[in-house]
């Protein structure tokens, strides 16, 4: 039974054993890493690429894993000034890849001192080439493109799309080559280097504010000039149309009365001037008439006797 | 949360935590312990059988994994691409030899910019609040601000790439996201980007991502970016809101005008129109009186050629019947008198006597 028990944990103990032995000597690499063995610090054999479980010298043998995968270098945010003298904000970012593991491995170490050299030099070449450019430059990218416009604000002088010689994928390309290059070197691929955000730095930004708002303001002005202008154009159609309306009115009842008064006359000329006697009639008539009209409870008549009413008073005998 | 990357071993545990985050996603392969027994006084004989029923229990949970609906199931063995599995229950080999990652393929994923909405299972879906200002401001191609907001959907296309090509794909999205949208921005006026050119950049930028993500085999489809607020910078809003407040003006203006137009313009017509009618009546009554003027003088004048020197003493005589009782004073003086004057006063001295 002792004998039993000492046997077991003998067995106990070499598979403990032979547990760590294999925890040591077996390793998986992932999709996503390459690893480096290396022995007291220095690397041995080849660069393993394949993913799977694998196989080292146990204890003395070390696993390095060097990722694999595209990597995000993300620039800190930097004020910086253009070629036209404008202080600007500027945030990168660029992706980047382990290329040749050994010489990452050995100048690098670990990816901390890679990104601390990638800002270095992406950091010094973004400022070289922003300082070479104007801003302009940097915020636009294709060369032809004209906007389109508002039709409201079609004939108002705004600031339109400033032309540009390179344009941003142009900049940021420079940028590429001038850094892909030294980087190199420590065994790292440059992907691209993209801007991520350009801002105006707080100095510059009240000046483009109040251009901004001097802009704006110009509109409105315009907006209200054209509102007076149509509305007096309104008003002088107005007067020209109450003005035409009421002369041709005028002009028609003229014209129209007109033809009958001398339609009447006509009418009144051709009866009484038809022989001697009408008009001799008409203007006895006519006289008959004024007397209606002219004699009234005002007046005082003197009648001389010699008048033809009253000369039976004086005498009976007849007229002579 | 960049700095855990920053360390050497960057290896598949921290992966999983990021993708565990990204998408409140249970890895099947988190190694979990057996039960600790050993603090439960059992009999002898038991404790051999409960171990053994432990180990089935943790070799089942550790073989059995579901992939939900909208996911495919990636299964790694040590560490090397197997295969991808359908939704469903599935079988892998236990204690950590494959391990499956479970990846939400069918979901729309949604990255916000400049806000935020509540309910996010995703982790890159928006960024801390005190981003929100730097990631929507921008500059357009006249130089001037303005603050865009947008979304992008997208999908996971291949769950391949997604994984091993790109680490932190979906910062990564954020990054490319945010400087093509500065990039197309960029290329327009401010009057563009805040009235009339936003289904265009919703669409060239949609583009342009494509692209940028195609180029890195990031595995994910974009289906639409939009615009959501966009609004010049504060300071300057207000001048912007006085040009609306302009154009209204102008309305206003034009429509006053066109209103007092509208007030004259027919009423003087009708006006007209009347005067006109009444001018046209006054013809007619001109006319018709005239005719019958002449019709009654020429019945006159058929009688007086009869007999004229009759007919005209009648009328002569008629008139002055008719006239004279009308006259109050009547002053009959012979044709000798030498003056009228004298007699003229009597009709004040009568009216003196009658008072």
């Amino acid at each position: 039974m002792k004998s039993l028990n000492m046997a077991s944990a003998v067995i106990l103990v070499l598979l403990v054993l032979a547990g760590i032995v294999a925890s040591q000597a077996l390793y998986t690499v992932d999709e996503t890493e390459r690893v480096i063995i290396t022995q007291f610090g220095r690397p041995v054999g080849d660069v393993i690429d394949e993913a799977g479980l694998k196989m080292k010298v146990p204890f003395i043998q070390t696993v390095n894993r060097i990722e694999k995968r595209i990597l995000v270098w993300d620039g800190s945010a930097n004020d910086m000034p253009t070629k036209d003298k404008l202080y600007i904000t500027v945030d990168t970012f660029g992706r980047w890849r382990i290329k040749d593991s050994l010489q990452y491995f050995l100048r690098l170490r670990d990816e901390r001192s890679a990104q601390s050299r990638l800002e270095d030099i992406l950091g010094s070449e973004t400022r070289n080439a922003v300082a070479k450019h104007e801003l302009i430059e940097i915020v636009r990218t294709s060369k032809d493109r004209s906007p389109e416009v508002d039709p409201m604000l079609a004939d108002v002088d705004i600031s339109t799309l400033l032309p540009i010689t390179k344009g941003r994928q142009s900049i940021e390309a420079d940028i590429f080559d001038a850094a892909s290059g030294k980087l190199a070197e420590f065994g790292i691929e440059l992907l691209d280097i993209r801007f991520k955000r350009i801002n105006y730095n707080e100095s510059v930004r009240q000046k483009i504010y109040a251009r901004m708002i001097s802009e704006r303001d110009q509109i409105a002005e315009r907006f209200r000039s054209e509102g007076a202008g149509e509305a007096a154009r309104i008003n002088g159609d107005k007067e020209r149309d109450l003005q035409k309306i009421t002369s041709e009115a005028y002009r028609k009842i003229q014209t129209i009365q007109g033809q009958a008064d001398a339609k009447a006359t006509d009418i009144y000329a051709r009866s009484y001037n038809q022989s001697p006697a009408a008009a001799d009639l008409y203007e006895f008539v006519k006289t008959l008439e004024t007397y209606q009209s002219v004699i009234d409870s005002n007046t005082t008549l003197v009648l001389s006797t010699d008048s033809d009413l009253m000369r039976l008073v004086k005498t009976m005998g007849a007229a002579e | 949360m960049h700095n855990s990357h920053y360390g050497w071993r960057s290896d598949a545990i921290e992966r999983r935590a990021i993708i565990a985050r990204f998408f409140e996603s249970h890895d099947m392969a988190t190694q979990r312990g057996a039960p600790d027994l050993s603090q439960i006084p059992l009999p002898r004989g038991i404790v051999p059988l409960a171990i053994a029923g432990a180990l089935v229990v943790w070799l089942l949970y550790s073989a059995l994994f579901t992939v939900p609906a909208e996911s495919v199931g990636v299964i790694q063995r040590f560490g090397h691409y197997h295969s991808e599995v359908e939704p469903g229950l599935h079988i892998k080999w236990p204690f950590g030899i494959d391990r499956v990652t479970l990846v939400p393929v069918k979901r729309q994923l949604k990255e916000e910019f400049g806000f935020s909405t509540p309910g996010a299972t995703f982790g890159d879906q928006a960024s801390a609040p005190n981003q929100w200002v730097l990631e929507t401001t921008m500059v357009t191609g006249d130089l001037n601000t303005a603050l865009v907001e947008w979304i992008i959907q997208f999908r996971i296309e291949v769950p391949f790439d997604f994984l091993f090509n790109v680490r932190d794909p979906g910062d990564t999205l954020r990054d490319v996201s945010e400087s093509v949208m500065r990039e197309v921005i960029g290329d327009r006026t401010v009057d563009e980007v805040l009235t009339i050119g936003r289904q265009d950049i919703e669409s060239t930028a949609q583009v342009k991502l494509q692209d940028v993500v195609n180029k890195y085999e990031m595995g994910l489809r974009i289906d639409q970016i939009q615009l959501k607020n966009v609004n010049p910078p504060e300071p300057v809003q207000e001048s912007f809101d006085r040009v609306n407040e302009a154009q209204q003006e102008r309305e206003r203006m034009i429509n006053d005008a066109r209103g007092e137009y509208n007030k004259a313009v027919p009423r003087a017509r009708g006006e007209a129109d009347q005067g006109i009618q009444a001018a046209e009546g006054y013809a007619i009554q001109r006319v018709n009186k005239a005719e019958g003027d002449v019709q009654r003088f020429n019945a006159l004048l058929a009688e007086y050629l009869k007999a004229p020197e009759v007919t005209k003493r009648r009328l002569y005589l008629e008139t002055l019947n008719e006239v004279l009782p009308r006259v109050d004073a009547k002053v009959i003086v012979d044709e000798s008198a030498s003056s009228v004057l004298p007699l003229l006063q009597l009709d004040t001295a009568k009216s003196r006597v009658e008072q």
